[in-house]
């Protein structure tokens, strides 16, 4: 039998009785499905001694629909977002990439404030703790060197969760709960280009509810990921990519990444491609923009130069079929 | 002075038997399944849902029992392998996976079936599609997975025909 760390559970049934008994016990964490804090528990990563359980707050877990925006509770479970008919029809690169996470025993419990809030990963960061020892641990955990890049200071474990970019595209805003009270803030902002350190969360801080402004006009989006098995893992590249097209010209050009560093982004540099027709050359020079975009660094077994180029592809092959969509949509 | 550890009494409902328990906080619930219940159908596979090996239905749901604490299973309503046939009698889904040969050395099974247990319950007639979708958590290393397909065919072919779940 393998007992985790000692820890306390508490099962507040409000946000503030959960920011309260998370500033009781700042050592502590918040626990929603738990597919990835409790993987690092169990391997030594983390050894919080109070997890504040949060399946029992009703204001968590539902999706609400509003004339102008969307708003859904950070503890909304992936399959609910991916099945959700309202998230599909306004933002249908969100519902897609949630329906991309992990496998579907995992998305039946794992969250969407959990995706967002996802531990930046590595391959030399989640592993057990004899194989994390046996290396002399590394810069993010306990160690001090990056076995990524040894001369450097920096850490460049990479965030992996699917949901973020998608979001991106919509300038979604998370709605944040800590002990000095409640605010809003750009999703963008939740992260920092640190693998360490990727989330701006204060201390104690609780992700409640994202909130989407609905667009005006219908928006066509979708989400792609690469990875070493198709049914369950991380993406080794993930795209997210929302267009739209004025007489036969691309308008409108959105392009968020994930894996391929330590926070989620959107790609720049993209207003060169307004007002060209989508036609090969087009979103051939769109593949080669995003391919030099994602700086991936050897934190899979899968080598950077790959996963740069498939950030690349899987972009083509959803601008293609993107722009194939919309210009049937038009005819 | 004895060092006290935070305990949690747990009331649920596990194969149709209510139980209480009093564990610690940090106790996973596959580890409340095999050592506090005895119940050791349920199999430990990897460190951390890789494998799908620990797979349970929590409350009619496929969960992973080595990424969830039982003292969050609070008045839930749990379902092992162990507790799948009724008078000695096996299911359509486990005489399906000895029929078509769906386990080999077995240790994938009971998640493979209480995950295709899932599917058969919210889908009674899936196409290929769907069980290959339902059990893309779930590794075998044995089988190469054709066999798990046509055992959970069987089981479904049969269930149609009118025979009991359990």
């Amino acid at each position: 039998m393998e007992l985790l760390s000692e820890l306390k559970l508490h099962h507040p049934i409000s946000v503030e009785d959960a920011v309260s008994l998370h500033a009781a016990a700042p050592t502590g964490r918040y626990l929603a499905g738990g597919s990835d804090l409790l993987v690092n528990v169990r391997r030594g990563i983390e050894q919080p001694g109070s997890l504040v359980y949060l399946d029992n707050i009703a204001e968590l877990q539902s999706i609400t629909d509003a004339p102008d925006q969307i708003t859904i509770g950070a503890g909304v479970t992936l399959r609910e977002l991916a099945n959700s008919a309202l998230v599909h029809e306004h933002f249908a690169a969100v519902a897609q990439a949630a329906g991309e996470v992990a496998g579907p025993s995992h998305r039946e419990y794992g969250t969407l404030g959990g995706n967002l809030c996802l531990d930046t990963r590595c391959v030399f960061y989640n592993q057990s703790e004899w194989w994390r020892a046996a290396n002399n641990y590394c810069l993010k955990s306990r160690g001090d060197i990056c076995h990524v890049a040894p001369g450097g200071k920096k850490c460049f474990a990479a965030f992996s969760g699917d949901v973020a970019p998608a979001l991106l595209l919509f300038d979604a805003e998370v709605e944040l709960a800590g002990p000095s009270g409640r605010r809003r803030m750009a999703l963008a902002e939740l992260y920092r280009n640190d693998g360490m350190d990727h989330l701006t969360l204060e201390t104690g801080e609780l992700l409640v509810a994202v909130h989407v402004a609905k667009p005006s006009v219908p928006v066509t989006s979708a989400y792609a990921k690469s990875r070493v098995r198709g049914s369950i893992d991380f993406p080794l590249a993930g795209v997210a990519l929302r267009m739209a097209m004025r007489d036969g010209r691309i308008a409108e050009l959105r392009v968020g990444l994930t894996g391929v560093s330590p926070l989620p982004f959107l790609a720049g540099k993209l207003d060169k491609f307004i007002g060209r027709a989508p036609d090969q050359a087009c979103l051939e020079d769109l593949r080669d923009a995003i391919r030099s975009q994602a700086k991936a660094m050897k934190t899979t077994v899968t080598p950077p130069h790959y996963r740069r180029r498939v950030a690349g592809a899987l972009t083509l092959k959803l601008a293609q079929s993107l722009a194939q969509d919309l210009v049937e949509a038009s005819s | 002075m004895t060092k006290t550890i935070a305990k949690t009494v747990l009331s649920l409902n596990l194969n149709g038997v209510v139980r209480d328990d009093v564990i610690p906080d940090n106790l996973l619930l596959v580890d409340y399944l095999r050592e506090k219940a005895s119940l050791t159908g349920t199999k430990i596979g990897c460190d951390g849902g890789e494998c799908g090996a620990c797979t349970v239905l929590i409350d009619g749901r496929p969960r992973h029992a080595c990424l969830t604490l039982a003292a969050t299973c609070q008045d839930s309503e749990i379902e092992t392998i162990d507790g799948l046939s009724r008078d000695s009698r096996l299911t359509a889904l486990q005489r399906g996976f000895n029929e078509k040969l769906g386990a080999q050395c077995g240790f994938c099974t009971p998640g493979m079936i209480m995950a295709s247990e899932a599917l058969l319950r919210r889908i009674p007639n899936p196409s290929e599609t769907d069980i290959r979708d339902a059990l893309a958590a779930n590794i075998c290393r044995c089988t190469g997975y054709v066999k798990i397909i046509e055992a959970v065919q069987f089981a479904a072919q049969a269930l149609t025909e009118g025979e009991p779940a359990a």
